[in-house]
């Protein structure tokens, strides 16, 4: 639900109840002014005590704890960097990092082109049933994580699914994707592009319905083919819609966890295993919060240079095209 | 025409994609086990049976279960509904010194993953007593930073106008948040709405993390529960009996509302 535009197009709103008389003196200013922040203060005040708990907080305890070694019972040690030290020197740590990596890599591009690939179908205005593909290609992002996952490890399988058999029937042999160290990853990556491409068509859609016709006939007229009227027109025209959808892309790929835990638990030998799959099972199986707080930091850190990256990389194009 | 009817195939085959796991768990739910475990694998059944879903309940308190979901995602969107749009309209409409600050601030929270954030949140709701409990369950997603940004970028897109004449009638901030600017804003408070709903109702690591006995659990998170690997071999056909389950109410929710699902989720995607 991010925006890209937040920051840079942020307007003050005009000031209220513009009628008032024009002569006010400060201290009638300042009490009006003070009068406000306390009517604001009260609108705010249960949504940020909220987040101040369960978000500010959570956080400053987390840099704590990412330096002990807490284990959710007993007394908690400090031990300075320790657990970053691990984070980085672990090999089986460093391959969930790495692991997450890849499939960001892979996710991103991905479910981007799909999505985009769906939008720039149903955006024509002589496709029949536009409503009903819409609504069918959407429909992934209705169901659980949890339940897609199901059917398609269900559908994959080796000796059950339906399309290990009708690709048998093509001729090609398929392995047991899940419990191969090669393609155990590209399977569960598959299956969150299955789950979420709807919704950036959507998004598509929307930035597509915002690129003026004339532009096209204008092509046209140049004699620009299909091709050359997507790079030259259709992609510039996308420009803001592409920043706001890598960024979610990116944010959501570095937060897989719910298919690794259905269909693979990290395997097979630890070739699925996320950074948020290891906050899970070293916290929450293993105990070792300490170092699962540290890894927390560990994906902050990455999602919030690559969300700022992106950000500035992004306001920057928008603001070249202007 | 070739290139149309080229158009619609292509859309065929996304439809075919994204609709075949839906149809596999659909039929299969319904299927008799040993048409699930049959190779060359039958896409329909041969026969139509429930016997799925009595050994769904025998496994998992599914109707406790649904209902905890209900619940679970029914009060987070309830009163993120409430407060989120109490904080938007602050943000919005009211304009007080630090408003700027706040929602600079905000914005920076967006990109915070709240799984960075689950130790210590398990760790607080634990001292509390809330694991296991419904509280512990709703109050930490009372209200989010992402609905209060959503609502916000609506709420300042309503004109002035409207508020400013309600003010000269007297009417104080909260007449003026509940009978003119929540009226005009339905559009985006459904889409909050539904959003909430559904990440909630299909949310596994939070109620994973948050409930350990059963009977509190929501059913995503009991359901995956179902498929762990400590059950051994995995009963295929009571498993999509529960993902029928599961999804059912969302797709019917879904199949009402789902043009204005689909345009707010354009919506929050594109208002700057």
């Amino acid at each position: 639900m991010t925006s890209t535009a937040a920051g840079p197009t942020y307007r003050a709103p005009r000031r209220l109840g513009g009628g008032g008389p024009r002569q006010d003196n400060s201290r009638q200013i300042a009490t009006r002014e003070r009068g406000r922040t306390l009517r604001a203060t009260v609108f705010l005040a249960p949504a940020l005590a909220v987040i101040i708990a369960f978000v500010f907080v959570p956080a400053v305890l987390a840099l704590r704890l990412s330096f002990t070694d807490a284990s959710g019972f007993g007394e908690a040690s400090w031990i300075g960097l320790e657990n970053y030290v691990t984070v980085f020197s672990d090999p089986a740590t460093v391959r969930a990092i790495v692991n997450t990596i890849l499939y960001a890599a892979m996710y991103g591009p991905l479910v981007i082109a799909v999505g985009l690939c769906a939008a720039l179908l149903l955006n024509r205005k002589d496709v029949p049933l536009r409503g009903f593909f819409r609504t069918i290609i959407f429909l992934p992002f209705i169901i659980s994580m949890a339940v897609a996952s199901l059917a398609w490890a269900f559908l994959l399988d080796p000796n059950l699914g339906l399309i290990p058999y009708w690709l048998g029937g093509l001729g090609i042999r398929m392995g047991d994707v899940f419990a191969s160290t090669t393609w155990a990853l590209p399977a569960v990556t598959a299956v969150a592009i299955w789950k979420s491409f709807g919704y950036f068509m959507v998004i598509f859609l929307a930035g597509l319905q915002g690129i003026p016709r004339y532009l096209y006939e204008a092509a046209i007229l140049d004699g620009a083919g299909a091709w050359r009227q997507f790079r030259a027109v259709t992609l510039p025209g996308l420009r803001s819609t592409m920043t706001f959808v890598i960024v979610f892309a990116i944010i959501g790929a570095f937060q897989a966890f719910d298919q690794i835990y259905i269909m693979t638990q990290g395997g097979p030998d630890r070739a699925t295993e996320t950074i948020v799959y290891r906050i899970y099972t070293d916290g929450f199986r293993d105990f070792r919060m300490g170092f699962a707080s540290a890894l927390s930091y560990v994906l902050l850190a990455i999602t919030l240079l690559l969300g700022l990256i992106q950000l500035r990389v992004g306001t920057k194009r928008e603001r070249d095209l202007e | 025409m070739l290139r149309q009817s080229g158009v619609v195939a292509g859309l065929l085959v996304f439809a075919a994609l994204t609709s075949l796991p839906v149809l596999v768990v659909v039929l299969g739910a319904f299927s008799p086990e040993s048409d699930v475990l049959s190779w060359p694998p039958n896409f329909i059944p041969s026969r139509f049976t429930l016997e799925n879903f009595e050994g769904l309940t025998a496994r998992v308190p599914v109707l406790l279960q649904s209902s905890n979901s209900l619940v679970f995602a029914g009060v987070v969107t309830a009163s993120a509904l409430v407060l989120n749009s109490l904080a938007a309209y602050a943000l919005a409409r009211i304009e007080f010194r630090g408003r700027i600050a706040i929602f600079t601030v905000l914005i920076a929270i967006m990109m915070v993953p709240f799984q960075a954030l689950l130790v210590p949140i398990y760790q607080m709701v634990s001292a509390l007593g809330w694991v296991n409990t419904l509280a512990g369950l709703v109050i930490p997603r009372a209200a989010d930073v992402a609905g209060i940004f959503l609502l916000r970028q609506f709420f300042i897109t309503l004109p002035r106008d409207l508020d400013s004449a309600a003010r000269i009638d007297g009417a104080g901030e909260l007449r003026v948040f509940w009978s003119i600017v929540l009226p005009n804003a339905k559009p985006a408070l459904l889409t909050m709405a539904l959003f909430h709903f559904v990440g909630n109702w299909n949310d596994l690591l939070w109620p994973l993390i948050m409930t350990s006995d059963s009977s509190v659990r929501p059913l995503t998170a009991g359901l995956a529960l179902l498929t762990g690997s400590a059950t051994g071999v995995a009963p295929y056909g009571v498993m999509m009996a529960g993902s029928l389950v599961a999804i059912a109410p969302l797709v019917v929710l879904y199949l009402i509302v789902q043009r204005r699902f689909i345009e707010g989720v354009a919506m929050t995607g594109m208002k700057g």
